[in-house]
């Protein structure tokens, strides 16, 4: 079992915890015109990177979205930070 | 020296104290040129190699593997063998790939054990029931064959199940595919090695592809631990690390990476002589002929590249298990592994040119690619001989996600890979 530092709860097991997403993708502006193309890439395409990683990961008891950076190889977490704009 | 496989040649080799016995394949240095050179020596790229050999009489012909044949995936999976999916256009692609297994031992002369023991999935309730009999309706248009089955059918077929009434998940009957089954994973991938080396293909062991040589945004060949080679065209199986050769090659994939673990029991007396799938406690085993019970079930739910499992999905796939048979509650487990999946978005394969010119692509099988292997070599050497899709792989081209194409086999047919 491995735990996972909630930036709000501090470390608590794995299973509450859920995969958002990479971080740091750039959404297109939908108010202009976006081609299918530049669409799908936003929606689906990614990194996927093997090893040092920053992801989107949300912990379900207290709804906390934040920033994991973390290894994809040896599963070692070096961080996380909140999303949550008011805290900054 | 002895190459082909036969009741003469074993009763001859027998006598000869088996010294004349020629070793599977070679192990030839890379020439500096190839026609076609595929990354990625297990299931999918070895088969790659022999139909490009085979069925497009293509000559110079390389595989290049970083580690050992049937190291990645193709070792580390629990063999099963089906095509009950959902959409036509999946049961297509499947079910070529259960009829070439069909033929396979025979065709390159190797034993891969096939065993169209059956494949059961699991109803737990009437609603479940209407959906079974949907998925076989689906299977049966397809071209695939399903037969729906009631409580007592399944009771004949795998008494070790929990029948009991009062049982969380109580059986109201089963999707049954009895041309499903299991095969010998090792032996697909050192059969099809075989049979390519025998067709002059070039299996080169123990080189990592380090980049690739790319003139004018066309790849032109790879760059190896073992030198420079140039390739007219350059294929990519490599599951679990497609994104890490995407970064290298200068495209994208929509693919995310996975551990999916997969566990051995010690062997116990015959108990179970088909393959179960629950996919309510989403776990599934067979029993193999060493006695063994081989069990599997979801992805992690962590990306990982580890190749190692954790404990909670650990958890989770023993307690369907005991869930499923509460007799093999006391059954100790030999060993536990894990494999790095590409997980897509539709949980279909992607086949396809990959976006930089002179690479093309074969990924994104989840958790389901060895019994894909001979539709996917099959397929993936029509595309490199000839630039363009065979009828079944076309919609699995990678542009079908800006056209919004997808093939949707999580929902469609409820087996979540």
């Amino acid at each position: 079992m491995q735990r996972f530092p909630c930036p709000f709860c501090g470390p608590r097991d794995e299973r509450e915890f859920h995969f958002a997403g990479e971080a740091d993708k750039d959404r297109p502006d939908t108010t202009q015109d976006i081609s299918d193309e530049a669409w799908a890439d936003y929606l689906f395409n990614c990194k996927n990177s093997c090893g040092p990683t920053r992801e989107i990961w949300v912990h379900f008891p207290c709804q906390e979205y934040f920033i994991m950076e973390r290894d994809t190889v040896t599963m070692s977490v070096a961080g996380t930070t909140s999303v949550r704009k008011d805290l900054t | 020296m002895t190459r082909s496989y036969s009741a003469f040649n074993i009763l001859r080799e027998g006598l000869r104290g088996h010294k004349g016995w020629a070793p599977l394949w070679r192990s030839p240095d890379p020439k500096p040129e190839y026609d076609v050179v595929i990354i990625g020596g297990g299931g999918h790229g070895l088969a790659t190699a022999y139909y490009l050999a085979k069925n497009h009489k293509i000559s110079r012909i390389a595989v290049i593997e970083k580690g050992w044949l049937g190291g990645g995936n193709t070792g580390r999976n629990t063999t099963v063998i089906r095509s009950n999916y959902f959409y036509p256009e999946s049961t297509r692609l499947y079910d070529l790939s259960v009829r070439l297994y069909e033929k396979l031992s025979r065709e390159i002369n190797y034993n891969v054990m096939f065993s169209q023991r059956g494949m059961m999935v699991l109803s737990h309730s009437e609603a479940e029931m209407e959906i079974a009999a949907r998925t076989v309706n689906a299977m049966r248009l397809g071209g695939a064959d399903a037969e729906l089955l009631e409580v007592k059918d399944v009771r004949k077929k795998a008494p070790i199940l929990n029948f009991r009434e009062d049982a969380r998940y109580p059986i109201h009957g089963a999707i049954w595919q009895g041309r499903g089954g299991t095969g010998r994973h090792d032996a697909v991938a050192w059969g099809y090695a075989r049979a390519a080396d025998g067709l002059g293909v070039d299996i080169i062991q123990n080189c990592e592809v380090t980049g690739f040589l790319v003139e004018g945004g066309r790849c032109k060949g790879v760059e190896t631990t073992k030198g420079k080679i140039s390739a007219g065209r350059t294929g990519v199986a490599v599951a679990g690390h497609s994104s890490v050769l995407a970064e290298m090659g200068g495209y994208k994939l929509p693919i995310h990476s996975y551990a999916l673990q997969a566990f051995v029991t010690e062997a116990i007396k015959p108990v179970m002589d088909t393959v179960a799938f629950s996919p309510m406690t989403g776990s599934y085993f067979s029993q193999s002929d060493k006695g063994g019970l081989v069990i599997g079930g979801g992805l992690d739910r962590v990306p990982s590249y580890g190749q190692r499992g954790n404990t909670p999905m650990q958890d989770t796939v023993l307690s369907g298990i005991v869930e499923m048979a509460p007799a093999l509650a006391k059954v100790k487990l030999l060993r536990h592994w894990a494999g790095i999946v590409d997980v897509s978005p539709d949980s279909s394969p992607l086949i396809g040119p990959s976006g930089t010119e002179g690479i093309f692509i074969n990924c994104g099988w989840g958790t389901g690619g060895f019994k894909a292997i001979p539709a996917g070599g099959y397929l993936f050497a029509h595309l490199l001989a000839t630039g363009s899709h065979h009828d079944i792989s076309r919609p699995f081209d990678p542009s079908r996600f800006p056209a919004g194409r997808l093939l949707d086999e999580a929902a469609g047919s409820g087996i979540a890979h």
